[in-house]
């Protein structure tokens, strides 16, 4: 009775998974203010599956199976799409989405399912001390800080000391997280640091814009996602804020943000956690995906940098599988050898190589303790007249001294609020 | 045929004014009542609670709080999310305060907390009414949510901004957290719909609920008939603001578990409610559930039909969602602009002639 009731709903004629499947469930999101950044994400990881399917016959010889899962970016759907999905098999949840993230934070911990969010959600869940079923490696948003303010510091020739530095955010726990970090950056070389509140969705920002050019910043940091990125770049554009000052963070640098002000964005900054531009496993896309009709959305997306970054996400998760699977000598794993699988996975240069994929990411290791990551980013620049991103830096390794402790007080906390011993040392 | 009322003798003015005056529908109440406690807590499991139950059961308390303020006091109200919002941060700060205190007191607190601001914001309806008031109410709503965003003594300094419900015991039965079991969320939710819903309906058919009726249909001759129009108005919103507390708090704790306040309690959640209470029926308990139930179960409903079911894509089901839902909303309200309660009246009346009719 339990296990039927939902299909009763009318789901009874859906093709439940065969049990052999892995199954990765796919909570994306191609319907409201944050689509745009939703779409292309969502294409490159369903894509990926299709390529690992119908290019090497799955993971391992068992083939991956994505459900999709509509949440709008929104926080109770995302419950919902956890809920209908996670007793199919899900071997991870993947939600690109921070509120959604802190939701279901606690459920993957009490259900035993590993939840990955790569570059956001909440950062302090690097402490795998802490946090057993989370990961956030490659990069998290502290990390994004850090190697944002970095880079000015480089730019500076070291010396960031009076300038002033106004942080543009997305007034939710997704904008609210580099503030702590970049208050602390701000004590430790002396810059000015001012906090400007955008609200959802965003498309309303002429008061911000006019209080920046009252201030007149000598940089503006955003921290955008969806269409409030759109709205930023075109705002800067009018009241001629210098574009090379303007620098977002990764989630806020992708060709949507910028096509939109046309040549006015030219120049405009972001960060990056993925590398950018012509990589051999395109190609594979295109003829084992792609050419056969069997590409995720309208199949426009392919290369674009949320896509990459989609893809990379599914990469990553293909590749810890693939440790399970070696870890735990079967094939058929379930959600805790995943979870293992995650705990135990290295990319080397080499391993990405391999891939088709060389350099996307920066080389990292996961282990018990740390499941964060290297935490290095890149800086891109935007090329309006080609019509392309430009990688600016090679990977920027943020500063440990200032994220480490903020990580372990922040992850502590939650430790003794939830009466959680710590794992490893 | 299906409502005789053949035998069926009213002997004095108690019985001829009960709740459900005809046998046959005292007896499906009690039907109901008896699945809904007896039945559902042993065969619900993660999905069902989650994601069908424990939301309508929440949206239901919620739209029964703002159908006595708008449907028997007439006063109509814009802010319900903001108060929704005021119930879930007073209950994570009573929960994060007093640990030790049963979950059950919080909500509690945090409805009458929720009342005391839902009076504050109730004043002015002393002077204005009708859209004037909507827009006063407006206010509320945005102001609430901006100073939940803007003070971090009310998230506890977290980084985040965003609230979570840490883990909370009824009789050492955890309902909030996440080692709740479907059943325990289910349950206490259930509780506090069911002790509701039965307070709405005494308090609506007693003095208080005629005086705010009186008010509804037409201030100045209730004033002249001798009702207070500053009692009535003030406890209106202070009894629909303790439900919406509490429904808040519910939302907060038991439901979602993690909150954050511009996208869980904006101005969208006050139109979704105030749609219920349309939908369901202005001065209608049973239409406060019926909204509920219409715009919470319809969305899961088409979902797993058109994905689940019939394979479309998601985006495409998505949209399709919002135009199927919003052309039932139109429909419904032009077949019956006093929504599915009347519907159900007149299906009732129709009934109880079947199949003779006059």
């Amino acid at each position: 009775m339990n296990k039927l009731a939902p299909l009763a709903l009318g789901a009874a004629l859906a093709a439940g998974p065969a049990l052999a499947d892995l199954v990765f469930p796919d909570l994306s999101y191609r319907t409201g203010p944050y689509a745009a950044g939703g779409i292309p994400f969502s294409d490159g990881y369903q894509d990926y599956f299709t390529l690992v399917n119908e290019r090497d016959g799955g993971i391992g010889g068992v083939r991956a199976q994505v459900i999709e899962c509509e949440t709008g970016y929104n926080t109770e759907k995302g419950v919902e799409c956890y809920e209908a999905t996670k007793g199919q098999g899900a071997l991870i949840y993947q939600p690109l989405s921070t509120g959604i993230t802190y939701q279901l934070i606690p459920k993957v911990e009490a259900d035993g399912i590993p939840l990955h969010t790569m570059g956001y959600g909440r950062t302090s869940a690097a402490n795998g001390k802490v946090f057993e079923w989370v990961f956030n490696y490659p990069a998290n948003y502290w990390d994004a800080a850090s190697v944002a303010i970095k880079y000015l510091l480089e730019e500076n020739g070291g010396d960031l000391g009076g300038k002033k530095i106004t942080l543009l955010y997305h007034n939710s726990a997704y904008g609210k997280e580099p503030i702590r970090t970049l208050e602390d950056l701000s004590k430790k070389h002396g810059f000015t640091l001012n906090t400007i509140p955008v609200d959802h969705p965003g498309q309303e920002q002429k008061s911000q814009w006019l209080q920046i050019r009252r201030e007149r910043p000598d940089y503006v940091i955003m921290w955008g996602w969806g269409v409030m990125n759109q709205v930023a770049v075109q705002e800067a554009a009018n009241i001629r804020f210098p574009m090379d000052h303007f620098i977002g963070n990764w989630w806020a640098g992708a060709e949507h943000d910028v096509t939109p002000a046309g040549m006015a964005a030219d120049g405009y900054k972001s960060l990056n956690m993925n590398k950018i531009g012509d990589l051999p496993v395109f190609e594979d896309i295109k003829t084992y995906v792609h050419d056969k009709g069997m590409a995720a959305g309208d199949g426009s997306n392919l290369g674009k940098v949320l896509y990459t970054r989609g893809m990379y996400a599914a990469m990553l998760a293909v590749e810890a599988a693939k440790t399970a699977q070696g870890l735990h000598g079967t094939p058929d794993i379930d959600a805790s050898m995943m979870r293992d699988g995650m705990e135990a996975l290295e990319m080397t240069a080499a391993k990405m190589e391999a891939l088709g994929a060389p350099g996307i990411g920066p080389e990292f290791s996961v282990s018990c303790a740390n499941h964060g990551g290297s935490g290095m980013g890149i800086v891109q620049q935007w090329n309006a007249g080609e019509g392309k991103w430009v990688a600016l830096t090679d990977f920027i390794a943020p500063d440990d001294a200032i994220i480490d402790p903020l990580i372990e007080d922040d992850s502590m906390a939650f430790a003794a609020e939830n009466e959680i011993s710590l794992r490893c040392e | 045929m299906f409502y005789r009322e053949a035998g069926d003798f009213k002997t004095s003015y108690n019985e001829d004014n009960q709740t459900f005056p005809i046998l046959f529908d005292r007896y499906r109440y009690y039907a109901v009542l008896v699945v809904a406690f007896a039945v559902i807590p042993f065969v619900v499991n993660d999905y069902w609670a989650n994601a069908i139950f424990v939301p309508f059961l929440i949206y239901a308390i919620a739209a029964l709080g703002l159908n006595i303020l708008v449907g028997y006091c007439g006063q109509l109200s814009l802010g319900t999310g903001g108060f929704m919002a005021v119930g879930a941060y007073a209950c994570y700060k009573l929960m994060t305060a007093f640990p030790d205190v049963s979950i059950v007191f919080h909500v509690i607190g945090a409805g009458l907390v929720t009342a005391a601001v839902g009076v504050l914001f109730g004043l002015p309806s002393l002077r204005i009414k009708g859209f004037y008031l909507a827009v006063a109410t407006l206010a509320a709503q945005f102001f609430l949510v901006w100073l939940f965003n803007k003070v971090p003594w009310f998230y506890n300094n977290s980084a985040s901004g965003q609230i979570s419900a840490p883990e909370r015991t009824v009789f050492s039965i955890p309902v909030t957290g996440p080692n709740t079991d479907a059943w325990a969320k289910y349950m206490i939710c259930l509780v506090f719909v069911v002790v509701l819903a039965w307070i709405a309906r005494n308090l609506t058919r007693g003095t208080v609920g005629r005086s705010w009726m009186a008010i509804r249909d037409m201030d100045i001759a209730a004033e002249i008939i001798g009702v207070n129009p500053l009692k009535a108005k003030l406890t209106a919103f202070a009894v629909s603001s303790f439900y919406v507390g509490i429904a808040g708090a519910l939302f907060f704790a038991v439901y979602l578990g993690a909150v954050e306040v511009g996208e869980a309690f904006g101005i969208q959640k006050s139109f979704l409610i105030l749609f219920m209470v349309i939908i369901g029926g202005l001065g209608s308990i049973f239409g406060s559930f019926a909204g509920a139930a219409f715009l919470v179960l319809l969305p899961v409903l088409l979902k797993n039909v058109l994905v689940g079911a019939m394979g479309w894509p998601t985006d495409l089901a998505a949209h399709l969602e919002l135009m199927i839902v919003g052309a039932l909303i139109i429909l419904f309200l032009i077949a019956e602009p006093h929504g599915l309660a009347q519907l159900w009246r007149i299906g009732k009346e129709k009934l109880r002639l079947w199949p003779f009719p006059h």
